[in-house]
């Protein structure tokens, strides 16, 4: 199990979804799908940057880049330091 | 670029699409004045059909009182009709300052400043008061206006559960690193007739030193013992920061809007709000009625009350048929039907009953949530209620909807 990904599909489950809210996995489509809007994705972000320690740069913190548990996990890899 | 066929083709797929949706909106042309009885041109062309209206703003049924109307007309022969003139250069009357101070009073705050609509007051506020360095917390059900005015703005956003009081507390905690913290509410949440807690949430904002802005448009008049909002409602007159306000729902229902609280906020409102700088206020003849609006209002809450109790017999007889209402104590009375085609189907049977009242449905409100959402006025009688609760009941029994569960109204229809 990608760890990574884990952590992001809680927050994302308590965080955003409701309790009758339909299961999602890593490829569903948070934003264009209609389950997140693109403005609480902000606490997301800050809550990777805390967790991880890094700096994502708003003009990378697209909805894009944030629409699913798998493209917000890639975007996260490109700054964690190894 | 010319307007081309190409272009041209563009649009119309594009409102074609919105067709295919099933949300391509159309009006309903009232010929009458505003009221419980109203008469309709629906659909465009047809002939006039009398209706009691159950989805106005017109809480308080003083959109065509006859004072009212006395006084627009007086302020027209006195006042004139137009400015010509945004405020600072050489728009502003005397009515208009009277009308800032007498909302002043009426809530209880500080100051106020006056706005063409509160949509605009809502667009303008959080630019003029806030910077990048600062961080705007918003409940997630509240209404476009405050979203497109907190888009204008380069404070970051935030959201929280919508009325969940631990999701704000865990917010603000979090951005306690920022210079402010504005709390932005509904006071009574449109969609869904509840009320933002704001007993609860005044606590949390003076223990982490936030502020709070609350849009009171479908309270400002009726909400709390004496009509003042939810402020009044929750115990906290006085400790709303900023307060936005309509005047197109219950105060008479024409246009305009306002701020309302602490004077310097209101203040760089009027320095930096760009509605305001850039945009003629409210017509001088809608100024005149509304002060008379706030004369009635302040005489006597008779008007409040025959609300309160209309809504009490209203919700009374919508369980007791077998419907399933979203909880609430205010005028915004939502009858669930969950799925989007019912509450459109729904809504025409009610029409064709004599009865004007609209199916809600995503994206409007959440997915598998669509409604028919009644708003109830000081301006119905009691037959009124009553003709309206028998058209409910035989479209409801037509439906086979009363006295079932969600569950199987979504077995029935799906969501």
């Amino acid at each position: 199990m990608d760890e990574l990904k884990e952590i992001i599909k809680n927050y994302v489950i308590n965080e955003y979804l409701e309790p009758d809210s339909e299961p999602i996995d890593y490829d569903t489509p948070l934003i264009s799908g209609g389950i997140v809007d693109s403005f609480s994705m902000v606490s997301l972000k800050r809550f990777l940057e805390n967790k991880y320690n890094i700096q994502i740069p708003d003009e990378k913190a697209t909805p894009e880049a944030f629409d699913s548990v798998n493209k917000i996990a890639q975007l996260v890899r490109e700054f964690i330091k190894v | 670029m010319a307007f081309s066929d190409s272009v041209r083709q563009l649009y119309q797929e594009q409102l074609k699409a919105l067709r295919e949706a099933g949300i391509f909106k159309e009006e309903r042309f009232i010929h009458s004045p505003q009221a419980a009885d109203i008469e309709v041109e629906f659909p465009a062309g047809s002939s006039l059909k009398k209706v009691i209206n159950m989805c106005a703003n017109n809480y308080l049924g003083l959109s065509s009182h006859p004072e009212v109307i006395k006084a627009a007309h007086e302020g027209l022969e006195t006042h004139g009709f137009g400015m010509s003139s945004v405020r600072f250069i050489c728009g502003t009357q005397d009515i208009h300052k009277k009308l800032e101070e007498k909302m002043t009073e009426f809530l209880g705050t500080e100051d106020t400043i006056l706005f063409p609509s509160c949509m605009d007051a809502n667009a303008g506020v959080f630019e003029a008061i806030l910077t990048k360095d600062d961080v705007i917390i918003s409940d997630r059900l509240v209404h476009a206006s405050l979203i497109d005015g907190i888009r204008l703005c380069s404070a970051m956003h935030d959201t929280y559960k919508h009325s969940d009081m631990e999701h704000l507390e865990q917010k603000l905690q979090m951005y306690q690193d920022k210079r402010l913290r504005l709390v932005v509410t509904d006071g009574v949440f449109s969609m869904d007739g509840d009320t933002a807690k704001l007993d609860k949430m005044v606590e949390l904002c003076e223990k982490y030193n936030a502020m709070l802005l609350v849009d009171d448009s479908h309270a400002t008049g009726f909400i709390g013992k004496t009509g003042r909002g939810t402020h009044e409602k929750y115990g906290v007159m006085g400790k709303i920061d900023i307060i936005t306000t309509t005047f197109g729902k219950a105060l008479g229902g024409a246009t305009g809007g306002c701020v309302s609280g602490r004077a310097e906020l209101v203040e760089m409102c009027r320095q930096k709000a760009r509605p305001y700088l850039f945009s003629n206020t409210i017509a001088p003849v809608i100024i005149a009625g509304i002060l008379r609006v706030l004369e009635i209002l302040s005489a006597t809450t008779e008007r409040r009350d025959k609300l309160e109790r209309n809504t009490e017999y209203w919700r009374k007889g919508l369980m007791e048929a077998g419907f399933i209402l979203k909880e609430g104590d205010t005028p915004i009375v939502p009858i669930m039907l969950f799925n989007a085609k019912l509450s459109q189907d729904f809504s025409k049977a009610l029409y064709d009953e004599g009865i004007y009242a609209i199916g809600f449905f995503f994206p409007v409100v959440p997915q598998g949530q669509a409604r028919i959402r009644t708003q109830i006025s000081a301006a119905h009688e009691i037959h009124h209620l009553d003709k309206a609760l028998e058209a409910f009941t035989k479209v409801g029994k037509k439906f086979d909807i009363l006295h079932r569960s969600k569950q199987e109204i979504i077995e029935m229809y799906g969501l």
